[in-house]
């Protein structure tokens, strides 16, 4: 199977000159990404059914944030090879920071800092939302640091049993955060709402009109939160990629492979597995924060195992330690969840006339997933070039890199 | 005096794991001082509720004994940590609720002796339906995946408990099951104002012979001999001429047929059951494994007590108890303490690579 594939693969590649694999096909893909509201925008006033299969606006900006945090956890399980079962918890940090500091949950008192889109009289704490994506990436990963160091000397299965502890034990504090010691800090089930919106404030939007002004006072509200998460998804990747190639990145796929022998090259074990959880935290703080303030609110109820699992998923279905293969497996899932399986329920019973809420079994949809992408194709749709070669070449005969013929390392 | 200049220049980070280590030790006793404190405080403020609320506790425990034991079976032989087992447990208890309430038709109406042999029917039902299904999981979901990296097995035991869940939310809709009052609940005698009833007096009376007939097995057979020589050396078992597979399907049934009657008994206890309920069960289950030693048959039993009555007192004392809006969070936290500083457990032997 994989030996047909391959030949295509190669035969493909053989026959497209290079430059169009280097640039034409990316600026082509990043071009309909960035115009795709305006693309889709025309066929949404269609009837025809598939419509309702096209991505929505709402349905695209899920989508992109929670690609983000899919691949903030592929630093840590992909990379790294540490099983993280309570993501959810720095997702849950993240859209705190914003529900914190930028909501009237602190009402007392009053501090306005360069928050743009809210009126001064407005009571309450209020930030502007833009620095609080960096304070919340960087909360996120300050608990992933403390989270870590106790745990992370915990191998494998164990270590993700401590994980899920986290998971849970977070979204419960928060729930019950409406009475700590008698302080309403979390406002408990009822959530934290609504939080500011983002925008760049009349000063810059004057000066430069097509930098909104208030996102919230938009017509086109989606449009420009779909393409400020297409940017965080491009300095997301940016760094992904960047991580990987370093040394860092390197030490972590050495982890991974082994951890002894690592250790004995000289890779400092604790450093380096708390480094990941701390990098792979930041990015799911950051989308938290973010999809909070698309939000425009918070809920502990939005913290369930379930999200970790499901942002697990993403990273294992995409291919675990490569960034194309997760953000597919991101888009590919976050799309199913938030719209395609509502669609497709819809268009079935429409068909046979049956009367079936298919979104009510996503998690079973999503638990079959798993089983059997781990049965039947365990690197992912698409692996990484090191995973694939150990998986189906195999590694224990010839070497990985040959100095005469081979182009370069993988 | 070089190995202090050189102590002081290591970066911040390399020395915060020690320095963590040390305050978390320091905080660690504080908690269990504290713990000790406040059971003190109630013991000496109510003395009656609190041993009537320990009774209780026992209760829980011996139904956490059950699928404890179920973890801890599967743990100690191919190291796994079988997230479906709670969805095990919990299709236990909905077969249970089918058997008893819909096929027999019981509802504690009939008269004794029809109830007793209802309840033995739909218990030895339970365990059937549950020890067949685990054989059939670990079949077609863990066997192919015996010589994959650990943590594929462990992946796929979260995306089976979330098809297991999702099935049962297709057969039995996602309102709440339920039986009628079928064990009895006449009250043996009154402990601080708390009724002690006699169905918490059965749940435990039927969990002790299930216990001393899984000892039996384990400690007593021949097939019993082959999963602990399994559970030692897999390799050397396999040489000995034992055969791995069906040893290891041997425990997943035993596994599961412990679940199954934890399922029965859980249900005729509570007398209502959902389709979500196992998952955290079946962590409390895992942290009760985990607290007595994880591959240690009398770890778990001992695990699962101290756990059931952790729960209770936080539930049913009164005084500085943070009651049961954080029974979760404090049992994780027992989870995470013990993997944590003391990975090997209670009564576990020292496993240094396990952890």
């Amino acid at each position: 199977m994989s030996g047909a594939w391959h030949d295509l693969r190669s035969n493909v590649r053989g026959s497209t000159p290079p430059w169009v694999r280097r640039y034409l096909l990316p600026a082509v893909g990043l071009a309909l990404l960035i115009f795709y509201p305006q693309i889709t925008s025309n066929l949404v006033s269609g009837s025809a059914t598939w419509i309702q299969f096209i991505p929505a606006m709402s349905t695209m900006v899920k989508m992109v944030v929670f690609t983000i945090m899919a691949l903030g956890l592929n630093v840590v399980v992909g990379y790294a090879g540490l099983l993280d079962l309570g993501y959810v918890a720095f997702y849950a940090a993240g859209a705190y920071i914003a529900g914190w500091f930028a909501t009237q949950q602190f009402t007392p008192h009053n501090i306005n800092f360069f928050a743009p889109t809210v009126p001064s009289t407005l009571e309450g704490i209020h930030i502007s939302v833009w620095l609080l994506l960096i304070v919340a990436a960087v909360f996120a990963a300050t608990l992933g640091i403390l989270i870590g160091l106790p745990t992370l000397r915990l191998r494998g299965d164990y270590l993700a049993i401590v994980t899920l502890g986290f998971g849970e034990i977070i979204p419960q504090a928060v729930n019950n955060g409406d009475n700590w010691f008698g302080h309403n800090i979390t406002n408990g089930p009822n959530g934290l709402t609504p939080i500011d919106q983002f925008g760049f404030g009349y000063t810059i939007h004057n000066a430069a009109p097509f930098l909104p002004a208030n996102y919230g006072r938009e017509f086109n509200l989606d449009y420009y939160y779909y393409w400020t998460a297409l940017a965080l998804l491009g300095f997301t990747l940016f760094c992904c990629i960047r991580l990987r190639d370093s040394r860092l990145g390197r030490a972590w796929v050495a982890i991974r492979e082994d951890e002894i022998a690592a250790s004995a090259m000289g890779i400092p074990l604790m450093r380096t597995k708390t480094l990941a959880y701390a990098i792979g935290a930041f990015f799911g703080g950051m989308a938290g924060c973010y999809y909070a303030v698309y939000k425009s609110s918070t809920f502990p109820g939005d913290f369930s195992l379930n999200i970790s699992i499901f942002i697990l998923c993403m990273v294992i279905l995409g291919g675990m330690g490569n960034v194309w293969g997760v953000m597919l497996g991101g888009f590919v899932l976050a799309y199913l969840n938030f719209q395609g399986l509502g669609a497709i329920g819809n268009q079935f019973n429409s068909t046979f006339g049956t009367n079936l809420n298919v979104g009510t079994y996503q998690y079973g949809i999503f638990g079959s997933v798993i089983v059997a992408m781990m049965l039947l194709r365990p690197q992912g749709l698409i692996p990484g070039k090191r995973r694939a070669l150990e998986l189906e070449v195999g590694v224990h005969d010839q070497s990985l890199f040959d100095v005469e013929h081979d182009e370069g390392p993988v | 005096m070089a190995a202090e200049t050189k102590a002081a220049r290591r970066p911040v980070i390399a020395v915060l794991p020690r320095v963590s280590q040390a305050l978390t030790t320091f905080f660690m006793w504080l908690i269990v001082g504290g713990v000790g404190l406040v059971l003190l405080g109630n013991l000496i403020k109510t003395p009656a509720q609190f041993l009537s609320v320990m009774l209780l506790g026992i209760t829980f425990g011996a139904i956490y004994a059950l699928v404890a034991l179920g973890y801890t079976l599967v743990y100690g032989i191919i190291e796994l940590i079988n997230f479906a087992h709670g969805d095990v447990f919990m299709w236990g208890t909905m077969v249970s609720v089918t058997v008893a309430a819909h096929w027999l038709g019981l509802n504690g109406s009939q008269p004794g002796w029809e109830t007793t042999l209802g309840c033995l029917v739909t218990l030895v039902f339970a365990m059937t339906f549950c020890g067949t299904l685990n054989v059939v999981i670990e079949r077609f979901a863990y066997r192919p995946l015996r010589n994959a990296p650990k943590l594929s097995p462990l992946i796929t035991a979260i995306g089976v408990s979330f098809m297991l869940q999702n099935a049962a939310l297709l057969v039995y809709s996602p309102q709440e099951q339920g039986v009628g009052p079928i064990f009895p609940t006449n009250t043996l005698f009154t402990l601080g104002g708390v009724p002690y009833e006699a169905k918490s007096l059965l749940v435990v009376l039927i969990t002790i012979p299930v216990l001393a007939v899984l000892t039996y097995l384990v400690r007593s057979t021949r097939q019993g001999k082959a999963m602990r020589a399994v559970a030692q050396d897999t390799e050397a078992a396999r040489m000995m001429g034992i055969d791995v597979n069906r040893t290891i399907a041997y425990t997943f049934a035993l596994g599961g047929v412990l679940a199954g009657a934890a399922g029965m008994l859980f249900v005729m206890y509570q007398t209502t059951t959902r389709y979500d309920l196992g998952f955290q069960l079946g962590l409390f289950a895992f942290t009760a494994a985990v607290l007595g030693g994880i591959g240690n048959l009398p770890g778990a039993a001992l695990g699962a007590l101290l756990i059931g009555l952790i729960q209770a007192f936080n539930e049913g004392l009164g005084w500085h108890m943070p009651g049961s809006d954080w029974t979760q969070s404090m049992i994780f936290s027992i989870l995470i303490l013990v993997l944590v500083f003391r990975p090997q457990g209670l009564l576990g032997e020292q496993v240094a690579d396990r952890a």
